[in-house]
């Protein structure tokens, strides 16, 4: 078992026929991926590494039986893109270009939302279930078959996270990254959800970081709802208050959206918060350990 | 994008929100003529920096002087000019070394009833726009926040719809503006939201908003931000940019495609993902150093950008030691490497290079590093990088002395 993609997860690429989305194709399809087609308007009927391309997503379902897509169209013209993708159908959108713009993103999201279909990013490195489906652009050797549910709004930073897991042996279910933009798709509570859900997923890895208050609307939520065990990482402490760290979403503005703020809200849900990410493997091993210590004693 | 504020109040103009007559000038002579083409008797003159905090701010040649000067003839309107202009006003928001006055502007005056705070921005968690509004106007509204929260309204618009009627009414009602001050307040609520949504704004400010004795809404002061990823739809907001008041490394970062933000430390960072880079930062203040940045090249930089990035490093003069920090996804640490060396030898080094590689092909990464007889101290694992990357620099007086690896 793992969330949202599986080895069945039949993939599209949207910009397929692009730079960014023919290279990543072929990493997908190394990985093992079922990518059974693409999607660049005007282009129907070439092949990208041998998987036929097609003018839009609706001809692109029918055809393949599709029900997940990833997206490298320029940003621009991201919003219709998954708006597209959902109008097909699709049900796992992975958007993993970045620039979007945000008030573009308040439609799509709405939307998305409506016809309960489940976006992952924008400006995101994607979603992987280790060992059967790669959707996005992680290096794929870094993850491993395993008990950890992964989620954050980093990329490079994940994959830290993830090769620290794996290098313990905890290895990981399903790895998301949600994405550094202000407004994306999935947040951290819909994941816990599906995780809490998940039998694979012993131990769930947050990884937030500056601006917003998607982490302290997570720790609440796992105070109430998640009965498995948690440890968290937040990027940014020392970064100062109304500067942009790269991310669209990583700033700390009004004085709210802070390091401390975050930590302090995650710490009193009693989640186990790594000071450092060197430290973000070893924290889910020591929430692991806390809880099987909890269950001898009860 | 920042903007200042007489450009702000030029697109509120445009879009139909009531605001003050002004004339921006770049010359005390220029200030003179502004105050009597505007004909009022008094007027106020207003430094046009991009941070915030003008008017209790202070002009660093002259520590009497505040960054905005009410003035009651041409004379005196000259004179506030030619201290304002070509010094550096220091605000809360500037720093010490405050940010060199360009232009000012000069508004006529107006008379004062009350004044509030009105905003706007994007809120995440609702997705959607959220319109704030407080009695406490003039103050600054984070303290507002943080002490009286009760003392702020807020109502969430959608963009294709706008703040509706009703709206408007629950706001004044808990402002206490009654009467025709209503409809004044409605033309200039949902005017200010349209030109958010129609600009792509991440941040829409007028503080404070002024009632006068009439009743009617009229922004004192305006603050715009606009979202970078829209612009490319607004070509013609581009010519608002102002590059002075931007930090010089920071631009050159952005037209090499690198994300950079110049910090107070001594530690340069080159880090890949922006979430990575913020960690590095905190990693080594965690091990008792500081850093001089926040770098990322991106997820596909080659050498021309890690040289270009290494350059900016180097430019900072507080720079004792650089940090090269790579998890190799897509890019792979062979050519991140070998961009290293490159740099190494075009950019020329005089300080210590603590270089930690993980990731896709980082064995030849290393390997390329290791055989380059380049002075390279080479890390294993986040915290040994940090470890190494503080003792060098504190053992950076020593520098001529130390040994090649």
């Amino acid at each position: 078992m793992s969330i949202l993609v599986n080895r069945n997860t039949r993939v599209l690429c949207q910009g397929i026929t692009g730079k960014a989305g023919a290279f990543h194709t072929t990493g997908c399809l190394n990985y093992g991926t079922n990518i059974v087609g693409g999607v660049t308007p005007g282009k129907a009927g070439v092949t990208v590494e041998g998987v036929p391309v097609f003018d839009t997503v609706s001809q692109a379902v029918e055809q393949t039986g599709a029900d997940a897509t990833m997206i490298f169209v320029p940003a621009a013209f991201t919003a219709d893109a998954i708006l597209e993708a959902v109008d097909a159908g699709i049900s796992v959108i992975v958007a993993i270009t970045e620039g979007v713009p945000v008030l573009d993103m308040i439609h799509v999201v709405e939307v998305v939302k409506r016809k309960k279909a489940t976006l992952i990013g924008p400006n995101c490195p994607g979603i992987i279930t280790s060992e059967e489906c790669k959707i996005g652009i992680m290096p794929g050797y870094i993850h491993q078959r395993g008990c950890v549910g992964v989620i954050s709004r980093s990329g490079t930073l994940t994959y830290e996270a993830v090769w620290q897991t794996t290098n313990l042996g905890l290895g990981q279910s399903t790895c998301v990254g949600l994405g550094g933009d202000p407004i994306v798709g999935t947040s951290f509570i819909d994941l816990l959800k599906l995780y809490e859900a998940d039998p694979q997923t012993e131990a769930i890895l947050m990884i937030g970081e500056i601006g917003g208050s998607a982490e302290e609307e997570a720790a609440a939520f796992i105070q109430q709802h998640v009965t498995k065990p948690v440890a968290a990482f937040i990027a940014g402490r020392t970064a100062p208050p109304g500067k942009r760290m790269g991310h669209a979403g990583a700033i700390i503005s009004g004085g709210k959206g802070t390091a401390a703020e975050k930590i302090d809200a995650l710490r009193k849900a009693g989640i186990e918060v790594a000071d450092s990410p060197a430290d973000m493997g070893q924290a889910v091993q020591r929430a692991m350990q806390k809880r099987r210590a909890l269950k001898q004693e009860s | 994008m920042k903007i200042h504020e007489f450009q702000a109040k030029q697109i509120l103009r445009d879009a139909g929100v009531p605001v003050l007559r002004g004339i921006v000038a770049r010359s005390a002579d220029e200030a003179a003529a502004a105050f009597r083409e505007l004909g009022s008797a008094v007027a106020v003159v207003k430094a046009q920096i991009h941070a915030g905090g003008r008017g209790k701010g202070q002009i660093l040649e002259f520590p009497e002087q505040r960054g905005v000067q009410l003035v009651r003839s041409a004379e005196e309107a000259a004179h506030a000019a030619g201290r304002l202009l070509g010094n550096r006003l220091a605000t809360i928001q500037t720093g010490p070394e405050g940010q060199t006055v360009r232009q000012v502007l000069v508004e006529e005056g107006c008379d004062i009833a009350r004044e509030l705070y009105l905003g706007i921005v994007v809120d995440r968690a609702a997705a959607n726009p959220v319109l704030m509004v407080s009695s406490e106007g003039g103050v600054e509204i984070e303290k507002v926040a943080a002490e009286t929260p009760e003392k702020i309204f807020k109502e969430h618009f959608h963009p294709r719809i706008g703040l509706m009627d009703y709206q408007v009414r629950k706001l004044c009602q808990k402002l206490q503006i009654t009467g025709g001050s209503v409809r004044s307040a409605a033309r200039f609520m949902q005017a200010l939201c349209r030109a958010f949504v129609q600009y792509d704004c991440s941040l829409a400010e007028i503080n404070p908003l002024v009632v006068n004795r009439r009743g009617e809404m009229v922004a004192l002061d305006a603050k715009i931000t606009f979202d970078d990823n829209a612009l490319f739809r607004h070509p013609d907001l581009e010519q608002m940019r102002d590059l002075a008041e931007e930090e010089p490394a920071e631009i050159r970062a952005a037209q090499a495609g690198l994300s950079y933000v110049k910090l107070n430390g001594n530690i340069g960072c080159l880090v890949n993902g922006a979430g990575l880079a913020m960690s590095t930062m905190d990693i080594i203040k965690l091990h008792g150093g500081e850093p001089a940045n926040f770098l990322d090249v991106g997820g596909g930089a080659n050498t021309e950008q890690v040289t270009e990035a290494f350059r900016i490093l180097l430019s900072d003069a507080n720079v004792k030691a650089v940090l090269v920090n790579i998890f190799g996804g897509i890019m792979q640490c062979t050519t991140i490497a070998e961009a290293v060396l490159a740099a190494y030898k075009t950019v020329g080094f005089n300080v210590p290079l603590v270089v930690r590689l993980e990731g896709t092909r980082v064995e030849e990464g290393r390997k390329i590093l290791a055989e380059s007889g380049v002075d390279i101290i080479t890390a294993d694992g986040l915290t040994d990088a940090a470890q190494k990357v503080v003792a060098a620099v504190a053992s950076s007086p020593l520098l001529s002395k130390r040994q090649v690896p």
